[in-house]
């Protein structure tokens, strides 16, 4: 068993920790909106609170599973199954560190874009299964909003595609040695970040489970460990956009030598997820037909355009 | 019809009105304090300020009073001009100026005109800060309070009091702001109209005594509408409860019948109903002993009271439903009207003559219009004394044609006022003793019944020859008899009275050849008032055939023909002899009685049922006009009482709507009943209307003492209303009406919102179903009028007294009118207590036979008469014949005597 | 196009700031109950009944606060005493649906019903939540030292006749022909 790309040790490694890190999130989150607002957030279960994620655990689990007797049972079961598995499964292309890695896939990027559209089908089929009007109206939210992400979360990347001249994350890390893609490719950090946002309908555009028009959207009828796989489904969302942003604009685990590679990882991608946060703190909700235009009319033309741009300066310096 | 423009809105009008009245009856919010809409207008508050201008150019205007200007055809006027919203707001800061930091200990509060209208002026701060004048109090009797400090002197008491209910003994006393209002001394209140003051007063200064002892605001009373028991006339009532009693009775407007007044017996004769003392629980007499029987056992108590061998006797204070009830489960045959036989007589000739074409029966409404009038043997103000009222305003009849000959408009009160003087229109009074109304009577005249009825057959002599004179009609004044039948002949509108209380067949008789006289004279339907002693004597007549009277049953018991009797909410004993009445019952294999209070019948009684009481339960009645009205549940019983009808239908019966059908299928004079209930068709979604104003408080505080998880609203099945704050407004069917509130109108005034128009009828409102059918004219006079009823001996000749307090069963349970009841007193003249030498308030003995009476000397008795107030029931009048022999008893000692008797010819001397 | 840009985009960028810096504010949150907050005078707390300066209770029993209250949790009856005071018979608070809105202590006019800081009130049975007048009465006025409602209603009361309150002339003899 050694610590090398692909092998057992790596792998349960990884998924260990993306879990275990998803799971502290939920304290994390609810400290620093805490501090935020001139709060505490949770304080109380063991050293500055830490435990309230095993407290939430045990919470969780030992809660009523309820299937409703209205519901499609199969996909109903299914739905947060799916939104697992494929953001876990999103992990394996994304590498960590010079050897820490699950697949060194030449077609990363394209990976990692699939498993996000299949996302889709996990917050649909459990809006469609729960048969409520509320998680019927959150899933086709959920669904045109994903949809319609996608498009810029991929068009913003092939900047980055075009400058490496490659799919494969590991070699897009490699080719920022020198400067990360952030400054060449500003305005598809920018786009990106927002598309990821969307993705992972984290707040400010969680609109799919807004609480204050459609109770909690498509999962409004789960309880228990399904909800809590919704749950940490959202979590383990937004570490992996956070390492995408890292691996993809930042240098991945470039940093200066004081620090094991690995560590620069962590801390830059940490960075994003408080962002992430400081955003669910700060920002308002859209409406939903704003939040549409907005792609449509404004980040469409404008990724299109970030792309020729690059496209162009490409061929001009060759 | 005329067109008068209010702030730039034209509406239709009446230009015989005035502009104040005009608006409220379109709706408008327009201040005002001495006009009230049965008093008119005497502009003495000056708070009714519009500003009134030319034609359409003048844009000046001037402000008037909206109570002393016409509403005449193109009136232009404006309620908002900044110029009279100042006005109206320095008036009343003006009348604000003396009145008292009172609202929180004030029983008007939250119901208060003042309160209202300073709201409504935009008075709201306080700048005055000198000293306030202020008043010593009255004690004014058991029934008002007196709190002269809030006085705004709006003299709105004097004039009901003195010119509307002809008081004498409340007064406006000294001048400018020392103005007060009271008695010459500290007194009791003497008219019967008193407790109106409350309502009267558009503040604290008169309010209600009784109410006050266990005081509620009006939005925390529960309350429904409803008929007063008190008499026959029907007035209709708005009861409130709290906290499970019955706390006061308000007047609810009905145009036809009692409009905005009630008597005192009415309005605070209800106290029974919460009294300690009520039927709580079916009882069983085994071995002489009462015992509790459970619920459950009824039916199979009702269930031995079928078959051969049973009757039934009903009662005029029941329901309709409840003496339906009782005669189809014994039989109409067996069914007995449970009134005294001579009464009974009566009941059935009154009713007979209801359904003659050649006569009306006259509402309050129709009595007022009355311009010369006949009482026949009625001592109306003390058997039904709402009528009395109406005839003090159809005297007046004579001053509104004198105003209207002189182009005055009848709602100039003071002018009217002062251009009729004394001038009255004709009242004749024949009775027994010199009665409440005789001061404004033209003629009275005061003789035994038989000289009464020899009166009447006189005055229907000098009518029409055809019209008998009977026998003894030669010593009666000729003069006098031909002077009311001149009157009355020459009347639009004449008007004969006559009851059924002194039993006596024979007045009845005398009154319809009067009636019939002048219809002939007249060939129009002569108004004859037939009245009833009793709420449900009328229904109860019309129930039963005349020879089912108490007698003829007393008379099957003795027989052994009839083994068992089922008595329904009646006391025998004061409807027949105590000897009479105990062997029937010692006759009787089995008897139930169904009542509300413990009497000596039910103490006789194998069974005893509890039954609710009027505000207990929804109920029909009919008045004295055959004219029918629903009575709502006001409250819950929560002991095992029971309607009656309830006990004695089998399970089938849920609703009184079904015994209502039933009756009306049945019973063909009851054909048109099921017209009363109201439709519910109009209740959207089967909404019911509350019976809770929409502020009724403590609703989550008031029972959690006993368990703090609320109960859940309880729910009724009965009726339209609901016993909670939810459902449709009462404003959308003003029939349905229990209190009656409106935004900025907390007060009793704010009826005026729920006219047509002001005096006119409820909106959609309901007054009642006339239910007799007048069928033809028989034309015939009737030959054999007899005034005697029982054998003739030596002594006085006896004729019944009544009081206002103290002759209704039911009333004189209640604290507050036992304070003002007497003991049983009989009226002899001066002479004949000379004769006897007997003093004021001397106890004697009748006849010698243990009943025991203070003397009454009235300087007005016929001497040679005798007048019995049998008190309540201290003496039974069935068991005296027609003439009585005094003995004096000593000075024993005998409840109240007679202090505090209030007579108009008290003979004072020597007492 | 500049102001777009400044209301769309700078101005998230500044929100975004401002909420950050707020991670080094002191919170406002007190570790209650380790640490005991401090309660405003004004506080709406547990309800009480004052008495007046003389001792007498307060209350006139004139249900004003019963009625204003949003959850009718307040039930009292009048009674009067036999110098003419009116006072509650009973008056019970069901604190189990109190919302301490205090809107009772405005509409009072007498200042007998008052809110405090006491705000400690749980309890385990819900039945215990239903207090009496006993439990409500305290022996001193409360916030209000000076006010004593009979001595400015125009009300006579034992040792205060017509005409004693505070301006108040002497009764008016109606017999007297004194201008």
């Amino acid at each position: 068993m050694t610590l090398e790309i692909g092998s057992a040790l790596t792998i349960g490694l990884i998924l260990g920790t993306v879990i275990g890190v998803a799971a502290m999130l939920i304290w994390v989150e609810r400290r620093l909106l805490g501090f935020w607002q001139d709060r505490l957030g949770p304080n109380r279960v063991g050293p500055f609170g830490l435990f309230q994620v095993v407290a939430d655990m045990i919470k969780i689990f030992t809660k009523e599973d309820w299937t409703p007797p209205f519901a499609d049972k199969f996909s109903f079961v299914l739905a947060p199954a799916i939104i697992m598995t494929v953001i876990l499964l999103s992990f394996a292309v994304v590498p960590f560190a010079p050897n820490l890695g699950i697949v060194d896939s030449n077609i990363g990027v394209l990976f990692v874009l699939a498993m996000a559209s299949l996302g889709a089908y996990s917050v649909m089929l459990g809006g469609l299964s729960s048969d409520n009007k509320y998680a019927l109206l959150g899933s086709l939210r959920a669904a045109a909003q994903m949809v319609s992400y996608e498009v810029f979360m991929g068009i913003s990347l092939l900047g980055v595609v075009a400058l490496s001249g490659s799919f494969n994350l590991r070699e897009i890390v490699l080719a920022q040695e020198d400067m990360w893609y952030v400054l060449p490719q500003f305005v598809g950090f920018v786009i990106f970040l927002i598309a990821g946002v969307a993705e992972s309908h984290r707040l400010p555009f969680d609109i799919p489970e807004a609480e204050q028009e459609i109770c909690a959207g498509y999962h409004t009828e789960y309880s228990g460990m399904k909800f809590g796989m919704f749950f940490v489904g959202e979590y383990l969302g937004l570490v992996l956009i956070s390492s995408l942003i890292t691996v993809l604009f930042f240098g991945g685990w470039y940093g200066p030598a004081f620090l094991p590679p690995v560590f620069w990882f962590a801390i830059k991608a940490f960075a994003f997820i408080a962002f992430f946060i400081l955003l669910r703190a700060a920002i308002p909700r859209p409406r939903y037909d704003q939040l549409m235009s907005y792609g449509w009319l404004f980040l469409l033309p404008l990724s299109l355009i970030n792309l020729l741009v690059t496209g162009a300066i490409i061929l001009n310096s060759q | 019809m005329a067109k008068i423009i209010v702030d730039g809105v034209e509406y239709e009008a009446n230009p015989d009105n005035n502009l104040l009245q005009e608006c409220l009856s379109q709706g408008l919010d327009l201040p005002y304090f001495c006009w009230h809409p049965c008093m008119g207008s005497v502009g003495a508050c000056r708070q009714c300020a519009v500003k009134q201008y030319k034609d359409a150019d003048d844009d000046k205007g001037m402000v008037v009073m909206a109570c002393m200007t016409p509403a005449s055809d193109g009136s232009i006027i404006s309620i908002s001009d900044e110029q009279a919203k100042l006005m109206r707001e320095r008036v009343i800061e003006s009348l604000m100026i003396n009145h008292p930091h009172d609202c929180p200990v004030c029983e008007e509060g939250g119901e208060c005109h003042l309160q209202d209208m300073t709201v409504m002026s935009g008075h709201n701060y306080r700048r005055y800060d000198k000293k306030k004048r202020t008043h010593n109090n009255q004690y004014l009797g058991p029934f008002i309070s007196h709190e002269m400090n809030r006085c705004i002197a709006c003299y709105r008491c004097v004039r009901y009091y003195d010119d509307y209910a002809g008081g004498t003994d409340l007064a406006a006393q000294a001048s400018h702001h020392h103005v007060y209002f009271g008695r010459h001394e500290e007194g009791v209140l003497e008219s019967e109209f008193s407790g109106n003051l409350v309502e009267v007063c558009p503040t604290g200064v008169f309010t209600d005594k009784v109410f006050s002892e266990h005081y509620s605001r009006k939005w925390d009373l529960q309350t429904a509408p409803s008929v007063c028991t008190g008499c026959a006339v029907g007035c209709n009532t708005t009861p409130g409860e709290r906290y499970g009693q019955l706390r006061r009775v308000v007047n609810r407007y009905n145009s036809e019948v009692n409009g905005y007044f009630l008597c005192d017996r009415g309005r605070f004769g209800f106290g029974y109903v919460n009294s300690e003392e009520r039927l709580k629980e079916p009882a069983v007499t085994v071995n002489g002993r009462a015992e509790s029987l459970p619920v459950g056992q009824a039916a199979e108590v009702i269930a031995q009271f079928t078959g051969e061998g049973v009757i039934g006797i009903g009662s005029p204070r029941a329901s309709n439903e409840a003496n339906y009830a009782l005669r189809r489960l014994v039989g109409a045959e067996n069914f007995y009207s449970g009134v005294a036989d001579a009464e009974n007589a009566c009941n059935h000739l009154m009713l007979e003559l209801a359904q003659d074409s050649a006569f009306c029966n006259p509402g309050i409404k129709d009595i007022e219009k009355a311009d010369a009038i006949l009482v026949l043997g009625e001592d109306i103000t003390n058997t039904a004394p709402r009528v009395a009222l109406a005839l003090r305003q159809a005297v007046r009849n004579k001053a509104k044609s004198l105003a209207a000959a002189n182009n005055i408009p009848a709602w100039q009160d003071a002018a009217v006022r002062e251009l009729a003087q004394y001038d009255l229109s004709p009242l004749s009074i024949v009775s027994s003793y010199a009665t409440r109304l005789d001061d404004i009577a033209a003629d009275k005249y005061i003789d035994s019944l038989s000289g009464q009825v020899a009166m009447g057959c006189a005055i229907a002599n000098k009518l029409s020859a055809q019209a008998p004179a009977a026998a003894g009609t030669d010593s009666i004044d000729a003069a006098l008899a031909g002077k009311i039948a001149e009157q009355l002949s020459q009347a639009e509108n004449p008007l004969i009275i006559v009851g059924s209380s002194n039993g006596n067949v024979g007045l009845v008789q005398a009154a319809a050849n009067i009636a019939r006289a002048l219809h002939e004279k007249r060939q129009a339907p002569t108004a004859l008032c037939t009245l009833m002693p009793e709420v449900n004597s009328m229904g109860l007549t019309m129930m039963t055939n005349e020879g089912q009277s108490l007698g003829a049953a007393l008379t099957k018991i003795s027989n052994s023909v009839a083994t068992k009797a089922i008595v329904l909410e009646n006391d025998l004993y004061r409807r027949a002899s105590r000897a009479q009445v105990d062997s029937a019952f010692a006759k009787l294999e089995s008897s139930l009685v169904l009542d509300v209070l413990p009497t000596d019948t039910t103490a006789k009684a194998h069974y005893v049922f509890p039954v609710t009481t009027f505000s207990e339960q929804e109920s029909t009645f009919v008045n004295y006009e055959g004219r029918v009205q629903l009575s709502y549940q006001v409250h819950r019983n929560h002991s095992a009482a029971q309607p009656a009808w309830r006990w004695l239908s089998d399970a089938s019966v849920v609703q009184i709507n079904d015994l209502v059908a039933d009756c009306a299928g049945d019973l063909q004079q009851f054909a048109q009943l099921p017209e009363v209930l109201p439709d519910t068709a109009q209740f959207v979604g089967g909404m019911k209307i509350p019976r809770q104003s929409h502020r009724y408080s403590g609703r989550t505080a008031m029972k959690a003492n006993l368990n703090v998880h609320e109960p859940k609203q309880a729910v009724d099945d009965q009726s339209v209303l609901a016993f909670s704050m939810e459902g449709i407004s009462t404003q959308k069917n003003a029939s349905v009406l229990g209190a009656a509130w409106s935004p900025g109108w907390n007060s009793n005034q704010s009826i005026s919102k729920f006219q047509e128009e002001v005096n006119g009828e409820l909106k959609q409102g309901d007054t009642g179903i006339l239910l007799i059918k007048r069928v033809a004219n028989s034309g015939a006079y009737f030959t054999d009028v007899s005034a005697n009823r029982r054998a003739v001996g030596d002594g006085l000749a006896l004729s019944p007294a009544f009081q206002i307090f103290g002759s209704d069963e039911l009333s004189a349970k209640t604290k507050a009118i036992r304070e003002r009841m007497t003991s049983a007193y009989i009226s002899i003249s001066p002479q004949d207590a000379q004769t006897l030498s007997l003093q004021q308030g001397d106890q004697v003995s009748l006849n010698g036979n243990g009943a025991i009476a203070s003397v009454c000397i009235r300087s007005q008795m016929k001497p040679g008469t005798a007048a019995l107030y049998p008190g309540d029931n201290d003496i039974n009048p069935h068991e005296l014949e027609e003439t009585v022999q005094l003995q004096s008893a000593g000075n024993k000692a005998g409840g109240t005597g007679i202090k505090g008797l209030i007579v108009s010819d008290f003979y004072e001397e020597g007492y | 196009m500049l102001k777009l840009i400044q209301d769309t985009l700078i101005s998230q960028v500044v929100t975004l700031w401002t909420v950050f810096r707020h991670l080094f504010v002191k919170t406002d949150t007190v570790e209650y109950p380790d640490e005991q907050p401090y309660m405003f005078p004004r506080w709406r707390g547990r309800i009480i009944l004052s008495r007046d300066p003389d001792g007498e209770e307060r209350c006139v029993a004139c249900n004003l606060c019963a009625v204003a209250c949003p959850v009718d949790c307040i039930a009292l009856q009048k009674a009067e005493k036999d110098d003419g005071r009116w006072y509650p018979e009973f008056f019970r608070i069901n604190f189990s649906r109190c919302i301490m809105c205090g809107f009772c202590e405005e509409a009072c006019p007498t200042h007998a019903i008052q809110l405090t800081p006491d705000f400690e009130m749980a309890e385990y049975k819900r039945q215990d939540m239903v207090w009496e007048k006993q439990d409500l009465l305290i022996d001193g006025t409360g916030k209000y030292h000076d006010y004593n409602f009979y001595r400015v209603a125009g009300m006579s009361i034992k040792d205060k006749d017509k005409g004693e309150a505070l301006n108040e002339a002497k009764p008016i003899d109606v017999r007297s022909l004194m201008p």
